[in-house]
């Protein structure tokens, strides 16, 4: 007994010892000196790739501004924090990022619901957090420090209604949804919404937990419905086999996706059974503009592979964070999170990026086609009152289902208070 | 009907790995009286076991027979030593104190292999390589069975059988059963028993990682956790059938992958979500252990081995 209190006691001053330690720090919060700015992700878990991809992009940015003379003759540096694509993990590395490492912003994460369980940390200690690549509309009502820079599920599901509606002319729709993933049950949501008011049906709805082994049960229910097109909106691991068993089961209608499909790893495990499938995603490398093209060049030199929509989103949320640190003149919070929320028209690799009310990032999607190991462009859904760059191939105007006002360029710039 | 076919074909598939994994649960318990937790793992070990040698060897380039063999037989092998090695290193030592002891040595074992995973390889999925060029069949109407499956049910069909042959027609079978009858009175006749307890842990293992390298060719999904709720669901059909039963293993294991396909099948049409699926398995252990402890072809006379 008296050797567990001895252990106890020993326990809690090592803790006591951590809690004062955290006041210092190399960051420090300070007005020189390296800025320095916080990102987590997963980079060991079951969305690793993802994680990698937003990371490397992250980095690339941060050295491209280090290079010009960083910002203001300070330079970036990037503390990364690694959450294991585990919610519980993402709330306790940002935690630590805040309070040991005293970071002025936080970039992170992909999956919505890792972002879902930091972010209430951000607001808390009023530290600005971009997510690059979170699209769940509820990432960023958590509180007016939560930002992201690419567009949200409500237009996402959206452009995938349309496109199968509209070009494929598909009537019946099934949909597989990944049960405990707020990205996916979101997508489902607002996909669901729009594909019925354009006059579709939805004939089957299956669920899988990440994780699963088999999917062939939900889809042999799946086709003994006979859909035109089957919504899976999940991440890759899972979405590649059931791609794979979904051919085994000679099954024709093809599969519609989210940006969740896109890494390298969907190949890999789904191989030629994705050839015909189309997914939504933020950005097209096929895309001839000489700005993407650039950053695919240089990523591809840096990195030795194509950069995934992760990774450019992941590029731009450092570069408007860059941004709008030359904006505000300052790292001091209050300010910074009124120059982030006042980001307009900012070009990035992914789109130009307006920040409006709901700190949602306004911009168009793309619809791709997958063949061959290849994301092959097939059109770009602009939101509705975003108008088409001229020249650009302009296609129907996708409105946010039941979503936020995301759109009109009215709101959009509203830099003030909350 | 179609669409019953097609959901009795998808669970006899995963029915059969199960079945193929519950064989060495069943096996190890039948001499030893030990649940071994690590079983799942070594399923884990084969699998990852056939992903190296099918890049080292230069399989993975492209779908081939040889290819597939020299993997599948590989892996057994591999897997077959590693579980060897656990019983050795982890089990032998303490294998004279109460049972409680190697029961939580063996959970103990478990957690090490997948945190030793983890820390070498990552959590992270990894796509197994191709071996089998992939073809769909239409049986008849709408049903459609892959070669994948195909090759499931015929490798663990011969496999099952080999392992009747061995424990019925050999010397070394004879001298399991007999260490499972008694093992201490099985020593006394002059047989080797510590060799035999060796020999029940490689047969056994070496199935596991034959299941764990036919999934992969099924599902190419692999990662070190992936032997927890396979492994669990693999116990679960050992005890449906009667724990230390060899038929029973077999049977148990093709029930629980029906029942589970049809919770994902059948479920929403009757209210049960699709997500019930694990659950559907540790709910028939419940049963099993309420109504028949024995199992479904246990008995308190069984041949154990």
């Amino acid at each position: 007994m008296k050797r567990i209190l001895l252990a106890l006691g020993l326990i809690s001053t090592l803790l006591f010892a951590f809690a004062c330690e955290r006041k210092g720090g190399p960051g420090a919060g300070g007005q020189t000196g390296p800025i320095v700015v916080g990102y987590y992700g997963d980079l060991t878990g079951r969305t690793s790739n993802f994680g990698q991809s937003t990371k490397n992009g992250v980095e690339m940015a941060a050295d491209e501004i280090n290079k010009a003379g960083g910002i203001s003759g300070r330079q970036i540096q990037i503390l990364s924090e690694d959450d294991e694509g585990r919610p519980e993990k993402a709330a306790t590395v940002v935690t630590k990022l805040i309070d040991q490492d005293r970071v002025i912003a936080l970039l992170g994460e992909v999956a919505s619901g890792n972002s879902l369980a930091a972010a209430p940390k951000a607001q808390a200690a009023k530290v600005p957090m971009i997510s690059p690549s979170s699209t769940n509309p509820a990432v960023t009502a958590v509180g007016d420090y939560i930002f992201r820079v690419c567009f949200i599920d409500p237009f996402q599901g959206d452009v995938m209604a349309k496109f199968a509606a509209n070009t494929l002319k598909a009537k019946k729709a099934a949909i597989m949804l990944d049960f405990n993933s707020p990205y996916s049950r979101g997508l489902t949501e607002f996909f669901e919404a729009s594909f019925t008011k354009l006059g579709g049906q939805i004939v089957n709805k299956q669920s899988y937990t990440q994780g699963d082994r088999d999917y062939k049960g939900q889809l042999t229910a799946i086709r003994s419905t006979n859909p035109d097109v089957i919504y899976v909106p999940g991440y890759y691991g899972e979405v590649g086999v059931i791609a794979k068993q979904a051919k085994q089961l000679d099954i024709k209608a093809p599969l519609l996706g989210g940006d969740g499909w896109d890494s390298t790893q969907l190949w890999d495990l789904g191989g030629d059974s994705l050839n015909g499938d189309y997914i939504s995603n933020h950005y097209s490398v096929d895309d001839p503009s000489p700005a993407i093209q650039k950053f695919v060049a240089d990523y591809k030199a840096r990195y030795g592979n194509v950069p995934d929509a992760l990774a450019a989103l992941g590029y731009d949320a450092m570069k408007v964070l860059a941004d709008s640190i030359k904006r505000a003149g300052t790292t001091e919070e209050p300010k910074l999170r009124d120059a982030i929320a006042a980001t307009k028209n900012f070009t990035g690799v992914t789109g130009n990026i307006s920040i409006d009310g709901q700190r949602n990032a306004v911009k168009p999607a793309v619809v791709l086609k997958l063949q061959d190991r290849k994301y092959v462009y097939v059109e770009t859904i602009y939101p509705e009152g975003m108008t088409p760059p001229a020249g650009a191939p302009a296609t129907s105007g996708a409105a946010p289902a039941s979503a936020p006002p995301a759109s009109s360029p009215a709101t959009s710039a509203s830099p003030g208070k909350p | 009907m179609d669409t019953f076919v097609q959901q009795l074909i998808n669970g006899l598939t995963i029915g059969a790995i199960y079945a193929l994994i519950a064989l060495g649960y069943t096996m190890v318990y039948g001499i030893l009286r030990l649940i071994n937790f690590a079983h799942g793992d070594i399923y884990m070990v084969g699998a990852f076991v056939g992903y190296f040698l099918s890049f080292q060897l230069g399989f993975a380039a492209g779908p081939s027979l040889v290819g597939l063999s020299v993997v599948l037989v590989g892996s057994m092998i591999a897997a077959a030593l590693v579980g060897m090695a656990i019983e050795r290193f982890a089990y032998r030592p303490i294998r004279k104190y109460a049972r409680m002891t190697t029961l939580i040595t063996a959970i103990g074992v478990s957690l090490l292999i997948e945190n030793l995973f983890v820390a070498k390889l990552g959590a992270a999925p990894r796509a197994f390589p191709q071996l089998l060029r992939e073809q769909s069949y239409t049986l008849f109407g709408n049903a459609a069975i892959s070669k994948s499956q195909i090759l499931i049910f015929a490798v663990s069909v011969l496999l099952t059988l080999l392992l009747q042959w061995v424990i019925f027609k050999t010397k070394v079978g004879t001298a399991m059963r007999a260490v499972s009858f008694n093992l201490n009175s099985a020593k006394l006749m002059g047989i080797n028993t510590d060799f035999i307890i060796s020999f029940t842990f490689a047969l056994g293992s070496a199935l596991a990682a034959a299941a764990g390298v036919l999934t992969a060719q099924y599902n190419p999904q692999i990662d070190p956790l992936m032997g927890i709720i396979t492994g669990l669901k693999a116990f679960v059909a050992a005890v449906l059938g009667g724990i230390g039963n060899i038929p029973g293993a077999v049977l148990g294991g093709l029930l629980i992958g029906i029942a589970e396909t049809f919770v994902v099948g059948y479920g929403q049409n009757v209210g049960v979500p699709t997500t019930f699926r694990d659950a559907v398995a540790f709910a028939i252990l419940i049963l099993v252990l309420l109504f028949r402890p024995t199992g479904l072809l246990g008995s308190t006379v069984q041949e154990k081995v």
